[in-house]
């Protein structure tokens, strides 16, 4: 397809004349092959369950309502876009760029609710404020009108983009960290101000990230069935989660996930098409950005990030809290925990280190080598993350069962799974650090005698480490809270904090899904502080 | 595990991630392996332990099956989840399936699983001890305990003598916007099914569009909707029996909503069984039986009663406190096994937009 040559042509970075047309290195082939190869599994597997669906249910499909519930996952995805990005970009740029006080604690604070399972945040919201929630009751108590409702397009916006924000704010900071400040610094000294500096300088400098964060939490959205489902909103997802749940026929679940994968990889191109335009500079030597100093500007930023924080995390962490106290006498559940904490620990690193070591060949791939295999790769990839989950489990058993019985159930499959899933979580900032730090330094470097490997390794990986890092701290967060894998394809009694969680909460005992569930927000917390402390040290 | 422990292990996966990191085209599965604290299989002295897929959460299971392991010495193994999910997986994974034991919440996912031929059947004496309506007739699963259909209600809105003793009346305008219902949920859905085995199908189109017509909330669970009648948001909800009597466990008899059961042959009194099936490709027989005998058994019955609130469907066990017996409530005439064609009640739910 002529379009997404395109898509990856204009990614193409500058290069020396005579270095076109390189031929792809056999151990990059191969690896990015492979990958391509994995993802295409879920995808295969959609379309044989697919070919065997009955002529009626095509009708059921082509009724007005599944239009209406499609316009109403355009609306839902318009809407998360821009609340992301609207949270998103002004924290990232504040926690990295300015002096803000505690921008360490901020950005731990504001990543952490990407680790907040989406239903339990629509479940927290619903009760401060549902009809008859906390707050709604004490505005009502001070005999002031009531909140819009919760339930519907706008809840769901609301709930999705603040769960969503993190996958922006992690991926421009990163392109910040990596940016070259001079073209910043050079506007403010010509007399912008800080909000100016930002507007006219560094927003169309992480255009590219920004964008690529916002596809990460649009296709989230799309692809959530838990929070939509207690917000009372019927997305394309839910339908086909209802579908899948309800149904042992699994072919018209099938083919509805396929118009969601159509789509996703729709607003994929759209990304790509921004990507393309908006090239980062690529400058000489590199040094760290000076600060801007916030000035009085700093007290509305503080204000900013603390209601984001009160809405991100408070809610929730006080929804938790909450059961904790109404629950209380929970202690011996204390002693099950231990396990699930290394658990979900373990799996989630796991499954980070697995998707950045595959983002890497994927990542040198899509920037230093465009051209048809690149353009296929990265839908093959966006298509894997646009499954839902229980179809990539489902074509993950039969493909294991059938090829590889012997590990079947085992870790391995679970965080290969896991890491195929995120995949794009771990491209995506890898692919724009790449493409900050192009290929010229790597070459100066091969002239002057270093190896590939040595370049590689003294000069590609140590600059593309904020890139790195951020895409694992994406995929962790992302694992650590995932469901449908963990329930399926882990070994028959392995558990996790978010299965814990969820058998509780699924029965209505929120008293004991609050213990989990507060774990997992602190291990969180503490995980991105340590990638990020080991970010600075590299700095 | 230790914070300090955490950090450590962090920072060695970091060592290995950029190892790793140098040379992109290793292979991942090298790095696989590093997941902590695998899961403890409680091998039994015998060296018999069974995998049980649960699609009953483990909240209400595991208590139970750590006493079966206390009782045989059979060790078990469990993966939880959702009822529905672990009949696509069992059916996903057929004859190399592992599972020796399946435990549903619903007759229907049973039933799903039974029309694949992958279900062993059941000795005769372990069979009738329940009665014929709550097991397979083929003797491929088995109910083990009983969850009724029923409205909860606002008891500070409404008499008990003010509520239809049909589901069929609650088309009535004059319940306009004051009834909440959970569509996706698997028991809301084999209700819908027995209502068109008995009524038939346009008859069960009609009450769907009657209730539509009166624009029900809709809730994700069973829960929400006892909490969303005690919180005034609605004052009618259709659910299965045991939500409230947990509800009013936890926050005593204060709480604003009671159970009203339906007339004896109506649908919306449907008596529905979450069971357990031995699969036949187990190769622990044996011991699988022995976990089926044990949930039928009188401790596993009474747990149900006590813990759960749910019927014991063995005869002789006291019935959950606060709820009318089984025998009282009787429930419509219906064989469990008919309710198998959930294929076709998705269609209607979808066509008459009460599912998305």
């Amino acid at each position: 397809m002529g379009a997404g040559a395109r898509i990856a042509a204009t990614t193409r970075l500058p290069r020396p004349a005579g270095d076109h047309g390189r031929r792809l290195p056999p151990p990059l082939l191969a690896a990015v092959l492979a990958i391509g190869a994995l993802t295409a599994l879920p995808l295969v597997y959609l379309a044989l369950r697919a070919l065997s669906v009955e002529p009626e249910a095509i009708e059921l499909i082509l009724r007005p309502r599944t239009i209406e519930i499609m316009a109403g996952s355009v609306a839902l995805g318009v809407g998360v876009a821009i609340g992301s990005v609207a949270i998103g970009v002004p924290l990232a740029w504040l926690t990295a760029r300015t002096d803000l006080p505690g921008r360490r604690l901020w950005t731990v604070l504001t990543a952490v609710p990407l680790a907040v399972p989406s239903y339990v945040m629509a479940f927290a919201f619903v009760a401060a404020l549902g009809p008859r929630g906390a707050l709604s009751e004490a505005l009502r108590g001070l005999g002031l009108p009531g909140l819009p409702s919760i339930y519907g397009l706008g809840g769901a916006v609301l709930v999705l983009s603040l769960a969503t924000y993190p996958y922006v704010l992690l991926a421009t900071r990163a392109a910040l960290l990596r940016a070259d400040p001079q073209v910043e610094e050079a506007g403010r000294a010509l007399g912008d101000t800080p909000l100016a500096a930002f507007r006219r300088v560094a927003l169309p400098l992480m255009l590219a990230a920004v964008t690529a964060g916002a596809l990460l939490a649009v296709l989230y959205a799309l692809s959530d069935f838990g929070a939509v489902a207690i917000l009372q909103f019927d997305s394309f997802a839910r339908a086909i989660y209802v579908q899948y749940r309800a149904s042992f026929d699994r072919s018209l679940a099938a083919i509805l996930a396929l118009i969601l994968v159509g789509a996703t990889l729709l607003v994929a191109w759209g990304e790509a098409r921004i990507r393309a335009r908006h090239h980062l500079p690529v400058h000489g030597p590199r040094r760290p950005p000076t600060l801007v100093a916030l000035g009085a500007w700093r007290w509305p930023a503080l204000a900013f990030c603390a209601a984001v924080v009160a809405l991100a995390l408070v809610v929730p962490a006080g929804t938790i809290v909450f059961w904790l106290v109404r629950g209380a006498g929970q202690e011996h559940a204390l002693a099950a925990l231990p396990p699930l904490v290394g658990n979900t620990f373990g799996a989630g690193l796991a499954a980070a280190v697995v998707a950045a070591a595959m983002a890497l060949p994927v990542a040198a791939l899509l920037v230093g080598y465009p051209g048809r295999l690149a353009a296929w790769i990265e839908r093959l990839m966006y298509g894997a993350y646009a499954v839902p989950g229980i179809v990539l489990a489902l074509a993950a058993v039969t493909f294991v069962l059938n090829v590889t019985p012997i590990v079947y159930q085992t870790l391995l499959v679970l965080v290969l799974a896991y890491a195929l899933r995120f995949l794009p979580q771990a491209v995506g900032p890898a692919r724009t650090s790449l493409a900050q730090v192009g290929p010229r330094l790597g070459e100066a470097a091969r002239t002057l005698g270093e190896t590939p490997a040595g370049v590689l390794r003294t000069i590609t990986l140590p600059l593309l480490r904020p890139g790195i890092i951020a895409g694992m701290a994406l995929v962790f967060l992302t694992t650590v809270k995932e469901l449908p894998l963990t329930l399926l394809l882990g070994p028959t009694g392995f558990a996790t904090l978010a299965t814990r969680i969820w058998g509780a909460a699924t029965e209505g005992f929120y008293a004991q899904a609050a213990l989990p569930a507060a774990l997992l927000m602190l291990l969180s917390a503490g995980t991105v502080a340590l990638l990020f402390r080991a970010e600075d040290r590299y700095r | 595990m230790s914070f300090a422990r955490l950090a450590a292990s962090l920072v060695v996966l970091l060592i290995g991630a950029c190892a790793t990191g140098a040379t992109p085209s290793a292979t991942p599965t090298s790095t696989a392996q590093t997941p902590t604290g695998s899961p403890a299989a409680t091998a039994s002295p015998a060296g018999t332990s069974l995998t049980v897929y649960s699609g009953r959460s483990e909240e209400l299971v595991a208590p139970l099956l750590a006493q079966f392991t206390q009782a045989t010495g059979i060790g078990v193994s469990v993966r939880y989840g959702d009822t529905a999910e672990l009949a696509a997986l069992l059916l996903e994974e057929g004859a190399n399936s592992p599972a020796d034991v399946y435990f549903a919440q619903d007759a229907g996912a049973l039933g799903a699983v039974a029309a694949a031929d992958m279900l062993a059947v059941l000795p005769e004496e372990l069979l009738a001890r329940v009665a014929d309506g709550f097991r397979s007739p083929a003797g491929e699963w088995i109910g083990v305990s009983g969850r009724a259909r029923v409205a909860v209600y606002d008891s500070r809105e409404l008499e008990p003598e003010e509520l239809p003793a049909s589901i069929l009346e609650f088309t009535d305008p004059q319940w306009r916007g004051r009834l909440g219902w959970a569509p996706t949920n698997g028991s809301f859905q084999a209700f819908v099914t027995a209502f068109r085995v008995l009524r038939g199908d346009a008859a069960a189109r009609a009450w769907l569009e009657g209730i539509v017509a009166n624009q029900p909330r809709r809730f994700d669970g069973n829960t929400q909707i006892v909490q969303a009648v005690a919180d005034q948001e609605i004052d009618i909800g259709f659910v299965n029996h045991y939500y409230l009597l947990r509800a009013l466990d936890e926050q005593g008899p204060m709480f604003p909503v009671r159970n009203h059961f339906f007339a004896a042959d109506d649908p919306g009194a449907l008596i529905n069984v979450a069971g357990v099936a031995v699969l036949e490709t187990s190769t622990r027989q044996a011991a699988a039986t022995r976990l089926v005998e044990f949930l039928l058994g009188p401790q596993a019955q009474a747990y149900f009663a006590a813990e759960t609130f749910e019927y014991p469907l063995v005869a002789g066990v006291e019935q959950p406190a606060g709820a009318p017996g089984l025998s009282e409530i009787g429930g419509p005439p219906i064989d469990l096994s008919d309710l198998s064609d959930l294929q076709g009640t998705l269609r209607l739910l979808t066509d008459t937009g009460v599912l998305p």
